[in-house]
């Protein structure tokens, strides 16, 4: 890590006009959310514009750095690079949408309420990130289990 | 519009600085993910001081305008069962609107808009049915 300090000060920076950019974008507003995933209701497609302005602007970022071999301030990219398209990417991203339309809120915009939301989105919170959680440790319980089956208990030789 | 295509730019400004300046990709689900994690030094520090600019940049920039209609903030009961799918769902297909809807169509994964593409129809599904339930419900 060239500078630990910038590196961790980036991160505050980003978070602050992430922050601002979902506010302004009209993300922390359930009804907004659900009034562009109600498509076949009084459609909003403000959504659109919020996705769309940040592909937009992101686009031109990636193919900014992909001749790099290093990003400015830190050793290395960290940037998924996986292709397949498996049952739990489809599945995941299933279940995510549904708590998405029922409750109408994404982890972002959820955080970024919590000062303003009252009970409802913290508690909001808390159980997305408890589930999460879980929902992980029973992952990696299950991944260790298939690498390395449960060796089978020792046989006990009868002694003669 | 504007307000969203303004607010959607910004959110790729963000998304654009953690990639050129620290090479990683903004996935909010992710980022808090590792927050509960026992991870040491600056890779906590980064994410623990993003959660910090997105709630005061949350703050200032709600300052300014006029404040979300709280009406549709859902009841305690709709809000935990939502917070579990996404908790679970995020993690299962390793990312939400940010990791896969920003950062993933950006990079052209076609993971990401496969994932885009499949949260959006639940998503739509799910308004559908809250609306079917609150009609027939009676209440």
């Amino acid at each position: 890590m060239k500078s630990p300090r910038s590196f961790a000060l980036v991160g505050l920076i980003a978070g602050l006009i992430f922050g601002a950019g979902l506010v302004i974008g009209g993300m922390t507003s359930p009804a907004k959310v659900r009034g562009f995933l109600d498509f076949t209701g009084d459609w909003d497609p403000t959504l659109v514009f919020v996705m769309g302005g940040a592909v937009m602007v992101h686009f031109w970022a990636y193919r900014l750095v992909k001749p790099w071999n290093t990003p400015v301030l830190a050793p290395m990219f960290q940037i998924p690079s996986r292709k397949d398209v498996d049952a739990k990417l489809v599945l995941g991203a299933a279940i995510f949408g549904l708590g998405w339309g029922v409750g109408g809120y994404c982890p972002g915009p959820a955080v970024t309420s919590l000062p303003t939301g009252g009970v409802s989105v913290l508690a909001f919170v808390l159980a997305m990130l408890a589930s999460s959680w879980l929902t992980g440790r029973l992952e990696s319980r299950a991944t260790t289990q298939t690498l390395q089956p449960t060796p089978e208990p020792p046989q006990r030789v009868p002694t003669p | 519009m504007l307000r969203g295509a303004v607010g959607g730019a910004l959110i790729g400004l963000s998304a654009s600085l953690l990639l050129v300046l620290n090479g990683r990709v903004t996935g909010i689900s992710g980022i808090l993910n590792t927050l509960l994690q026992p991870v040491a030094g600056v890779e906590w520090a980064w994410r623990a001081l993003f959660v910090v600019g997105l709630l005061a940049g949350g703050l200032v920039a709600g300052a300014f305008l006029p404040s979300p209609d709280s009406a549709a903030i859902p009841g305690l009961p709709t809000a935990i069962l939502a917070g579990i799918l996404v908790g679970v769902g995020t993690r299962l297909g390793n990312g939400c609107t940010s990791g896969h809807g920003v950062c993933g169509l950006s990079r052209l994964s076609v993971r990401s808009l496969i994932a885009t593409l499949t949260f959006i129809a639940t998503g739509a599904v799910a308004v559908l049915a809250m609306r079917g339930l609150a009609a027939g419900g009676g209440s």
